[in-house]
């Protein structure tokens, strides 16, 4: 079996991801705005004895060093060893593509195009002679279209034959004038007979690009002495015949010239400038006045749909679980173990699938927003307002993605080219409620609240977070992070109509993760929170209660000692323990030591807050033989200030263990993970105080 | 003039770039170059972004960013 190590590049919303999953049927991530694949993600299949792996690089409009995408792009295509380079291209846009093939053909590797989105481009009557363009290049060139799954196969033939065949010199033509230089350090290099891995046409061209890596490495060899003064004749021979010192200005003129001159040669653009459907669509969604409102109705409808629709399953897992943990009971006897397996794994795990419809609905919203182009057009309109607040209007896309994970938020703002920005956009993610916070607040709010209000409770819940945030960022811009602002230029890419299969493949790999969080790391969190809560146990106070059980008189009197002890035992629990050592920082708040303690194991997982909050005050009760909801059970235990003053504050602070694992991965630091510690805990404290405080009034 | 004073669904040909070289490198890579025609296609509220056409793309800018860009009507 043959290996083809492919490098799959392209410029953002070209379908590079698509192209990946019509060909392999794998499981990525695929969006429609500038870093959805941050990392390069790799994916491996077979076709006809031949085995492929597949390396989707960042998508890169060119290999500049302008954003961390074309960063580990260009680094992968210069450093890493691979068979063929597969550039995606976008048939409706050749000529801007096409300054990125013009790079790529520079590194002078066996390359293969795909002229993906072809169905799009024959509905725009735009014509494309790929024979032409093939021989023009010296690459193959194949049209495709990912959504309509044309010339995949075709594609994959191209790719084998790539392979089996030798490669050709490539032919990306100069102007005379940097040919002439090109061909004399060519000769040079061969005179004085340079070893290289690379060939003297690709090392020619990238010194007369002044790139700087190249320069370092030439600076060390013995040849350099004679390689200067050439060199700088090339350059003074250029500049005057360019009129510009600017290598960089030259080389772009260069290859923008060639895209174009491309581009008259093979595409016959016989499009009869109308209003394309897009622009008929922006000319709503982007209008001054509409844009905005349409923007929050959209958000607003998104979350009414999470809390309304969301329910209905809802009630069907609540029964199966409830049921599961008798019939595990009824089954194991009164035990130790039954009590493990039912009271602390399966109520710790059933409460967080609880929440499994919530988070695919409000997953399935973001997934629909990206990938059919209108994210770019919300950062369009928010940029102005976001820059208010030191921000950047791309801020919005980590934000937003904030609102699902904040996993993948972190890793988003990777988008944002200056340090400051990124760090300061990270720093404020967490403001942005995520999924595994939805579960904290449909209970408490589904408790305080009414059946009606609680959609808009809801709503306002995650308005505020992101108005706190933006002050937050107001505030860390004027203190902390001075600096320069990152400019603001954005492509807008067509809108396109999501694929089912795309959002699918989204949606069910966040439920999927959500999933198996709570099948190892929850699971195991539960049982550790079990034990806790059940442990050291006092068999003094137990003989106690149960030989004043023996004196009771009725079933009232046996259920107020079983409860009694009950409660005894949980005080005087570990975990009770914990929380009774930290009641002091929280009692100001109106916390109690449950919720303390609650709190606390949510700095592993914030699911685990509601698990916590089950076993806790599930087993206070347990004894009456009425199930209750734990909804019902919050209510009759927290007094609604001290609710609201827990939902401030679980809306703050700390994320959990693996997203602050992220953020300290992208912070650059374990102690940018220190700081966010200390100020969101501040920041959380200091409001749920106030929150607290206005609540009592009212209550 | 520069971009920002160009009107809504009015044309113009950029006739120089005033910015630093990662910038122009950007504005390059996305076919914002001398001697292109453009079409200012929305601009926002407060005027402070806005969207134009150029090569058949549409690409949107900060209105600091439209200031760095020197052009003549059509």
């Amino acid at each position: 079996m043959n290996k083809i190590k492919i490098a799959l590049v392209g410029q953002p919303n070209v379908g590079k991801s698509m192209l990946i999953n019509s060909i392999s049927n794998a499981r990525l991530k695929v969006g429609n705005f500038s870093g959805v694949t941050v990392t390069k993600e790799i994916v491996f299949f077979d076709y006809k004895n031949y085995e492929f792996e597949i390396i989707d690089l960042p998508g890169a409009y060119s290999l500049n060093d302008f954003t961390i995408e074309e960063k580990v792009t260009k680094e992968f295509l210069e450093n890493e060893n691979y068979d063929i380079i597969l550039n995606v291209l976008d048939s409706t846009n050749l000529q801007r593509n096409l300054f990125l093939t013009t790079e790529l053909l520079a590194l002078d590797k066996k390359m293969v195009l795909a002229l993906n989105m072809i169905d799009e481009a024959l509905n725009e009557a735009i014509k494309i002679d790929e024979k032409q363009l093939s021989t023009i290049l010296g690459k193959p060139c194949v049209k495709t279209s990912a959504a309509k799954n044309i010339g995949i196969n075709n594609l994959l033939e191209t790719l084998i034959n790539k392979f089996e065949s030798e490669k050709f010199p490539t032919k990306l033509i100069f102007s005379d004038v940097i040919e002439e230089e090109i061909r004399n350090i060519c000769e040079f290099l061969k005179e004085s007979n340079y070893k290289t891995n690379n060939t003297y046409r690709e090392l020619a061209i990238k010194l007369l690009k002044e790139d700087t890596n190249t320069y370092q490495f030439f600076q060390k060899e013995p040849i350099w002495i004679n390689l200067q003064p050439l060199l700088n004749h090339s350059f003074e021979h250029i500049f005057l015949h360019f009129e510009t010192k600017d290598i960089e200005e030259i080389f772009n003129d260069e290859k923008f010239s060639f895209a174009a001159g491309v581009v008259t040669e093979t595409v016959k653009n016989n499009n009869k400038k109308n209003k394309t459907l897009s622009e008929k669509i922006d000319s709503l969604l982007i209008n001054k006045f509409l844009g905005l409102p349409i923007f929050l109705f959209l958000m607003w409808g998104l979350f009414q749909l999470t809390f309304t629709v969301g329910n209905i399953p809802m009630d069907v897992i609540d029964s199966f679980f409830a049921k599961l943990i008798d019939q595990t009971k009824f089954y194991l006897g009164d035990n130790e173990l039954s009590s493990v397996i039912a009271d602390g794994a399966i109520a710790g795990v059933g409460s967080v699938i609880l929440f499994l419809p919530n988070i695919m609905i409000l997953f399935f919203g973001i997934a629909l927003l990206e990938t059919t182009g209108y994210m770019s057009r919300v950062a369009f309109l928010l940029d102005g307002f976001f820059h208010k607040f030191g921000l950047h209007g791309k801020s919005f896309i980590p934000l937003v993605t904030g609102f699902g994970c904040s996993v993948p938020a972190y890793m988003a703002a990777r988008t944002l080219k200056n340090d400051k920005d990124r760090l300061l956009t990270l720093f404020i993610i967490g403001f942005m409620s995520c999924g595994a916070r939805l579960p904290i607040y449909v209970l408490f709010v589904g408790a305080f609240f009414s059946k009606e209000n609680a959609g808009n409770i809801l709503f306002l819940i995650y308005i505020s977070g992101a108005i706190l945030g933006l002050i937050a960022a107001k505030v860390l811009k004027l203190v902390i992070f001075k600096n320069e602002d990152e400019p603001f230029v954005m492509e807008m890419p067509k809108y396109r109509m999501p694929s089912f299969k795309l959002i699918w493949h989204t949606v069910s790999n966040q439920a999927l993760m959500y999933l198996k969080k709570a099948g190892t790391f929850i699971l195991a969190a539960s049982i550790l929170i079990w034990f806790a809560s059940n442990y050291p146990k006092d068999k003094e106070f137990e003989n106690k209660i149960n030989s004043m059980m023996k004196f009771a008189q009725n079933e009232i009197q046996i259920q107020a000692l079983q409860n009694e002890l009950a409660l005894y035992n949980l005080e005087n629990s570990y975990l009770g323990k914990l929380g009774k050592a930290s009641e002091p920082f929280f009692e100001p708040l109106g916390f109690d030591w449950k919720m303390s303690v609650a709190l606390e194991t949510g700095l592993a997982a914030k699911e685990i807050v509601v698990s916590t909050l089950g076993i806790l005050y599930g087993l206070g009760d347990e004894v009456l033989e009425d199930s209750k909801s734990l909804s019902s059970k919050i209510k009759e235990n927290i007094p609604p200030a001290s609710a609201i003053s827990f939902i401030v504050f679980v809306m703050i602070y700390l994320p959990c263990l693996a997203a602050s694992m992220v953020f300290a991965k992208e912070a650059g630091g374990w102690r940018y993970l220190a700081y966010l510690f200390v100020f969101t805990t501040s920041t959380a404290w200091i409001l749920s105080f106030i929150a607290y405080k206005i609540a009592s009034l009212i209550y | 003039m520069t971009l920002d004073q160009i009107d809504k669904n009015e044309e113009a040909v950029i006739v120089k770039i005033n910015c630093d070289r990662v910038l122009k490198n950007r504005f390059y890579s996305l076919g914002i170059v001398k001697f292109s025609k453009l079409t200012v296609k929305e601009k926002t509220l407060t005027s402070s972004t806005l969207e134009i056409e150029i090569n058949n793309s549409k690409i949107a800018l900060r209105i600091s960013e439209a200031q760095k860009i020197e052009v003549t009507k059509v």
